[in-house]
C-alpha cells in the first residue's frame, strides 16, 4: 500500500490548482465563505482519523477545537503575544485535551465514550460562561490581532493549510501505524493479540487529532477576529462536522473535506428556505446514512468498481 | 428552611428525570439502541399538547393526551423509518451498527427540533398545568402542579414496574432484555418484542415530555440538554438497569437542585457533569451497570 493513492492525487492536484485560481474570477463573499468550508473540512478530517480510523466515538469536536481557540484567544487578548505563539500554545492545549479524552478512551467503548466526550464539550462550555471576565462569555471573546485582512490571502492560507494537513492525515493513516489503529478500532482483542501496542497507537491518534483541530480552531480565531461558543464550541457545531465527515465518507481522510464544503455550499443554496435549510441538510445526511452509508466518497469509488 | 426548599424541590424535578431516563434505559436493556432524538420527541409531545390546548382550545386533558399520544407516534416513527432500516441494513457490517444508529438518531433529533422551530417558533412554551394553585409544605410554598408531576411520574413509574414484573407480556420484554436468542427459542418474534418496547418508549417519552412542559417549560432549545441529561442518567446509573436510572436520576436531580439554591443558578449543571466524568473514569460501568 502506497503511502499516498496515485490515483486520489491526480484527482485532487488539479482540483486544488483550480481551487487556488478562484481568488481570480469569484466574489469576496464566495472566498470568505470558502475559506471557513476549508478550515471546517480541518476539523472534519481531523474528526475522521479518531471516529473512522480508530473506531472512537467521538461526540465532542468542539472539545479539541474550542481549545485551541479560546487557547490562541485569550493569550492574545489579554497578554497581546504575538499570533504564531499564541497559535502554537492553543495548539498545545488542545493535545492536553486529547490526552485527557485519550485515558477513559481506553478503558471505556462506544457509548459510554461517546457520553465523555459529549458531557467535556458541556463542562467547557460551562467553565467559558463561568470565566466570563477572562473568556467573554457568551458574548464572545475578541482579539486585538488577525492574521491579515486581505480576503485573498485569508483563502490561500486556509487553501494551502487544508491541503497540507489532508496530506499529513493521509499519509498517517495509510501508514503501518494507520493500518495498526484501524485495526485497533475494529477489534482492539485481536489487535492486542497481534502483539501491537493498541494504547500508544490509540493515544498517538488522540493527540494528532487534537493537534489539527486546535490548530484549526485557533486559525479561524484569527481569521474572523472573534471567538464564540456559539460558532465554535456548541454541540451543534460539532454536530456539523460529524455530518461533514459522515457524509463525504467515513474512512477516507478527503472525505471529510468535500462533505465540509458541501455542506457549506448546501447551507448557501438553501438560505431561501430559511430555518428548514438545517432541516433538509440534515434530511440528506440522514438519507446518505441509511442508503449509501460509505458516504459521497464511497460511491464514487462504488461507480469506478462497477 | 433552605433545606426543605431543596428537599422538596429536587423530589419533583427528579421524579421528572427519572420517568424521562426509564423508557431510554428501557430500550437500550431490550434493543440495544441508544435512542439520540430523546430530546426531540419529549420537546415535540410537550409542543404538541401546548398547541393543542392554547393555540387550538382543545382544553388541558385533551392536550395533554395528544401531546403524550403524539411521542408514542413519534417514537414508533423513529422506529421504523430509522433505526429498523438501520439495523436491517446489509450495507453496514454488524460492528458499525451501533455507531449508524446513534448518527442516525441524532441527525432525526435534529431533523424533529428543526420542524419545531419551524411551525411554532423556537420561543419557550409553557403548557397549561392540569391543577393549578399552590399548597404549603412544612412551610414550603410548592406550586400543587409540581406535586402533581411527582405523583404521575411515580404512578406511571410504578405502573412500568408491574407491567415488566407481573404480567407475561412484561416478563417477555425482561426476557428479551437478558437474552434475545433464548427468547425466540421460545417462540417469541423477537421484531414484535422490539416494535411494543418502542410504543411504551414513546408514552413514556410522551407523559415526561407534557410534564415538563407543564413544570418548566419547553422550546426547541431544550433538546440538546433533554437529550445529554437522559444520556448521563443512565450511564450514571448503568445502562439497561432500571433501578440504577431511578438512584441516579434522583442523585442529578438533588446535586442540580441544591447547586442552583446554594451556589448559583448558573453553575446548575456543572456538579452533576463534574461526578459523571468521575464514575466514568473509576467505574465505568455505572452505578448497577451490568457490564
Amino acid at each position: 500500500m502506497t503511502l499516498l493513492p496515485v490515483r486520489g492525487l491526480a484527482i485532487a492536484l488539479p482540483i486544488l490548482v483550480a481551487a487556488a485560481l478562484l481568488p481570480l474570477g469569484v466574489s469576496g463573499y464566495i472566498l470568505g465563505l470558502l475559506t471557513i468550508a476549508y478550515y471546517f473540512a480541518v476539523f472534519a478530517m481531523a474528526w475522521d482519523l479518531l471516529f473512522g480510523f480508530a473506531g472512537e466515538v467521538n461526540f465532542g469536536p468542539t472539545f479539541l477545537i474550542g481549545l485551541g481557540a479560546y487557547g490562541a484567544g485569550i493569550l492574545n487578548s489579554r497578554y497581546e503575544l504575538p499570533i504564531p505563539w499564541c497559535l502554537a500554545a492553543g495548539t498545545a492545549l488542545a493535545v492536553v485535551g486529547g490526552l485527557a479524552l485519550a485515558v477513559p478512551a481506553l478503558k471505556v467503548r462506544g457509548p459510554y465514550f461517546g457520553l465523555i466526550t459529549l458531557v467535556a464539550v458541556l463542562l467547557l462550555q460551562n467553565m467559558i460562561v463561568v470565566f466570563a471576565d477572562v473568556t467573554g462569555g457568551e458574548i464572545g471573546l475578541t482579539v486585538p490581532d488577525v492574521i491579515t485582512i486581505d480576503t485573498n490571502t485569508n483563502y490561500w492560507l486556509a487553501l494551502g493549510f487544508m491541503a497540507v494537513s489532508g496530506v499529513i492525515l493521509t499519509v498517517i493513516s495509510r501508514s503501518p501505524a494507520g493500518l495498526i489503529l484501524q485495526a485497533a478500532g475494529q477489534d482492539p482483542v485481536v489487535a492486542g493479540a497481534l502483539g501491537f501496542n493498541v494504547a500508544k497507537h490509540k493515544i498517538a491518534a488522540f493527540a494528532v487529532s487534537a493537534a489539527f483541530s486546535g490548530l484549526a480552531g485557533g486559525l479561524v480565531v484569527f481569521y474572523m477576529g472573534t471567538a464564540s461558543v456559539g460558532t465554535l464550541i456548541d454541540t451543534a457545531v460539532g454536530v456539523q462536522v460529524i455530518i461533514a465527515a459522515v457524509l463525504g465518507g467515513r474512512r477516507t481522510i478527503v472525505g471529510g473535506a468535500l462533505g465540509a464544503v458541501f455542506l457549506i455550499a448546501a447551507g448557501e443554496l438553501l438560505r431561501p428556505l430559511g430555518a428548514l435549510s438545517t432541516f433538509v441538510v440534515s434530511a440528506v445526511a440522514l438519507v446518505v446514512i441509511l442508503f449509501v452509508p460509505t458516504g459521497l466518497l464511497g460511491l464514487a469509488s462504488l461507480r469506478r468498481a462497477q | 428552611m433552605i433545606a426543605l426548599q431543596i428537599l422538596v424541590d429536587g423530589f419533583a424535578i427528579s421524579a421528572l428525570y427519572a420517568l424521562g431516563a426509564m423508557g431510554f434505559t428501557l430500550i437500550f436493556g431490550v434493543s440495544g439502541v441508544l435512542n439520540l432524538s430523546h430530546g426531540a420527541l419529549m420537546v415535540m409531545a410537550a409542543v404538541a399538547a401546548w398547541a393543542a390546548s392554547a393555540e387550538y382550545g382543545m382544553g388541558p386533558y385533551a392536550g395533554a393526551a395528544l401531546g403524550a399520544l403524539c411521542g408514542l407516534a413519534a417514537a414508533l416513527v423513529t422506529y421504523f423509518a430509522v433505526v429498523a432500516p438501520i439495523e436491517r441494513s446489509r450495507a453496514i457490517p454488524g460492528s458499525e451498527k451501533e455507531i449508524f444508529v446513534l448518527t442516525g438518531t441524532l441527525l432525526w433529533g435534529i431533523m424533529i427540533q428543526q420542524l419545531v422551530a419551524y411551525f411554532f417558533t423556537d420561543n419557550p412554551k409553557t403548557v397549561r398545568p392540569l391543577i393549578e394553585g399552590v399548597i404549603e409544605i412544612a412551610g414550603v410554598r410548592t406550586p400543587k402542579n409540581q406535586l402533581f408531576t411527582a405523583a404521575v411520574c411515580w404512578a406511571v413509574i410504578a405502573l412500568l414496574w408491574l407491567f415488566v414484573n407481573r404480567t407475561r407480556a412484561g416478563k417477555v420484554l425482561l426476557a428479551a432484555s437478558m437474552n434475545p436468542r433464548g427468547v425466540t427459542l421460545l417462540g417469541h418474534d423477537l421484531g414484535r418484542v422490539h416494535v411494543a418496547v418502542w410504543a411504551i418508549y414513546g408514552g413514556l417519552a410522551g407523559i415526561a415530555g407534557v410534564l415538563l412542559g407543564m413544570f418548566l417549560g419547553v422550546s426547541s432549545y431544550s433538546v440538546g440538554p433533554l437529550t445529554a441529561s437522559a444520556f448521563s442518567i443512565v450511564v450514571l446509573g448503568g445502562l439497561g438497569s432500571v433501578t440504577g436510572s431511578l438512584i441516579a436520576a434522583y442523585v442529578v436531580g438533588y446535586l442540580e437542585t441544591a447547586t442552583a439554591y446554594l451556589i448559583s443558578p448558573a453553575y446548575r449543571v456543572i456538579p452533576a457533569l463534574l461526578l459523571l466524568v468521575a464514575v466514568m473514569y473509576l467505574r465505568p460501568q455505572g452505578l448497577l451497570g451490568r457490564r
